[in-house]
């Protein structure tokens, strides 16, 4: 028979194992895509790739810095997106909305994040794309805009939720005492409630970003996938996320190490934007 | 309790021994790679395996897949719908390829466009020209074997635009041909049907006979690949496919017959 010290003992450890895997399952990842990026950058070489503008593996031409551009302006245009439409939604769930409207919206919002998102990309390809040439009048409305739009989407309920809780743990005394000096329930939000809450609306945008730079599939369907700098909304591009998943089955040799390197690229981004995120949260913590 | 798990434990035993019995009943085969070779495959599987006991499942994933997944043992067969490159033979050596089809790469527009006849100059110059007010261009993933037969035979060592759109499958290749009214692109003859409009090349029709007969300039064999002599089940689907049924089944797909 265990004495319920011991039991407490071993789960703690049980507890710490776990904790510990997952560390060792990132390491291990993170040395995995290091050793496989090798070959190339030894052979071509990290600032060849990094900023390469022409990508033509047939023909050995390795660069990548036209797809660093893509993730980063679909990313950006999407948030430009995103941010003012999921802040809308968190003051109306947090502040406006009566009970019965915000118990239909707030589940909405939550359930766009478990549709898939190969589902995003068929519905940006078949419906939104085509809408899209049409206001262009040319090509096929593969374009940063349809990618950014179909990328908002995905990261709305993300922002909103995170927002949302940021208003909601707001000290109820900042609304009292603004609505007690006379302002009126708008002024009270867009001038107390929101900028106090800024640095958890920020937090949200933050992990909006992370996962708007890592979205892979719906991406592939809707961006074009030209490796090309795009030159303006309705251009076609590639993302970093996309280069490897629409080369990496049929990619051998150097061609599929510099794919290795692409995903290397993509996880110091990553990891720059998820540490700029808890900056965020520990600064609101102070 | 101790009762519950008895039943779960005997139910997970039950359950492995009908796995093991059922593998060793009936074999079953991995053919996997080209996009292009993909129909076919599933084809000729569905006939052969309605007349034996085998179990044959067919993947995608592009030609140079299909040539990794035979050296490497994850596919019984490779399909790819070019030829070895030098550098696979070079690290491959043991694989053995074998022509099961030929196939026609047909220059694709939109049903409405009036363009019907282009020379190979004129088709090589759209796509260097890549992407502007009077063609949307459609380029294939690096590593298709599509692609690299339209490169060799069209583009002559001339690079593709890359404004072009590029996407990862014949289909979805003729998905965005036939939604996207000044489109070009390019896809295996057995994909082509009454959605997109095959343009003559040089003058002449992309049909099974002329890809036959040689007039039709853009064709390429569709291949097999295993990792040494075929035997047993494999060597039994392999000379099914070249049999005169299986190359009557590769014509009624629109692919064609070896001679």
């Amino acid at each position: 028979m265990m004495s319920r010290y011991s039991i407490d003992r071993w789960s703690s450890r049980a507890v710490l194992a776990f904790g510990i895997t997952s560390f060792v399952v990132l390491v291990v990842i993170a040395a995995f895509i290091f050793r496989e990026s090798l070959p190339a950058l030894q052979e071509v070489g990290l600032f060849k790739i990094l900023f390469g503008t022409e990508w033509y593996p047939r023909y050995d031409k390795f660069g990548i810095l036209t797809m660093v551009v893509g993730s980063i302006a679909v990313t950006i245009v999407s948030l430009g997106i995103a941010i003012p439409l999921s802040l809308g939604a968190a003051v109306l769930l947090a502040e406006v909305a009566p009970q019965p409207v915000r118990k239909v919206v707030r589940p909405a919002v939550e359930l766009l994040v478990g549709i898939p998102s190969v589902v995003f990309g068929l519905v940006g390809m078949v419906a939104l794309a085509p809408f899209i040439a049409d206001i262009s009048g040319k090509g096929s409305g593969s374009s940063v805009l349809a990618a950014s739009i179909v990328l908002a989407v995905m990261v709305l309920p993300t922002i909103t939720s995170i927002s949302e809780d940021a208003i909601r743990a707001l000290p109820p005394t900042y609304k009292e005492g603004a609505l007690a000096l006379g302002a009126t329930h708008w002024q009270t939000i867009w001038r107390v409630l929101v900028p106090s809450a800024r640095r958890g609306i920020m937090a949200g945008a933050i992990l909006g970003t992370g996962r708007a730079i890592g979205e892979t599939m719906a991406m592939v369907m809707v961006i074009g996938n030209s490796p090309i700098f795009p030159t303006g909304l309705f251009s076609t591009a590639r993302t970093l996320t996309g280069n490897i998943a629409v080369e990496i089955a049929a990619a051998v040799g150097i061609h599929q190490s510099v794919l290795y390197v692409t995903g290397l690229v993509l996880f110091v981004l990553v990891m720059i934007i998820n540490s700029a995120s808890l900056l965020a949260y520990k600064r609101r913590a102070d | 309790m101790s009762k519950k798990i008895m039943i779960v434990v005997l139910t997970m035993v039950a359950l492995s021994a009908m796995l093991v019995a059922g593998c060793s009943g009936t074999s079953s085969i991995t053919i996997g790679g080209s996009t292009t070779v993909q129909p076919l495959s599933e084809a000729w599987t569905e006939t052969f395996t309605a007349s034996s006991d085998v179990e044959i499942s067919v993947q995608g994933g592009g030609s140079s897949a299909g040539v990794k997944g035979a050296a490497e043992g994850t596919l019984d067969i490779g399909s790819a719908s070019r030829e070895m490159k030098s550098s696979e033979e070079d690290e491959y050596p043991s694989l053995i390829v074998h022509h099961v089809a030929a196939d026609g790469v047909a220059v694709v527009v939109h049903p409405s466009n009036d363009v019907s006849d282009l020379t190979l100059e004129e088709i090589r110059d759209i796509f260097a020209a890549g992407s502007n007010d009077e063609w949307t261009v459609i380029n294939r993933e690096e590593g298709s074997g599509t692609r690299e037969v339209y490169e060799d035979i069209v583009m002559d060592g001339v690079e593709v635009a890359p404004n072009a759109e590029f996407l990862p499958s014949n289909g979805a290749c003729k998905e965005k041909v036939a939604n996207t009214e000044n489109a070009i692109g390019y896809i295996s003859l057995g994909y082509v049907d009454e959605s997109v409009k095959a343009i003559k090349v040089d003058g002449v029709v992309c049909s099974e006979d002329n890809v036959r007969n040689g007039s039709y300039p853009v064709m390429r064999y569709l291949n097999y690949i295993t990792d040494g002599e075929p035997e047993g089940i494999v060597k039994e689907y392999i000379d099914y496919c070249l049999s005169s049924d299986g190359q009557q089944i590769a014509a009624d797909e629109g692919y064609i017959k070896l001679n």
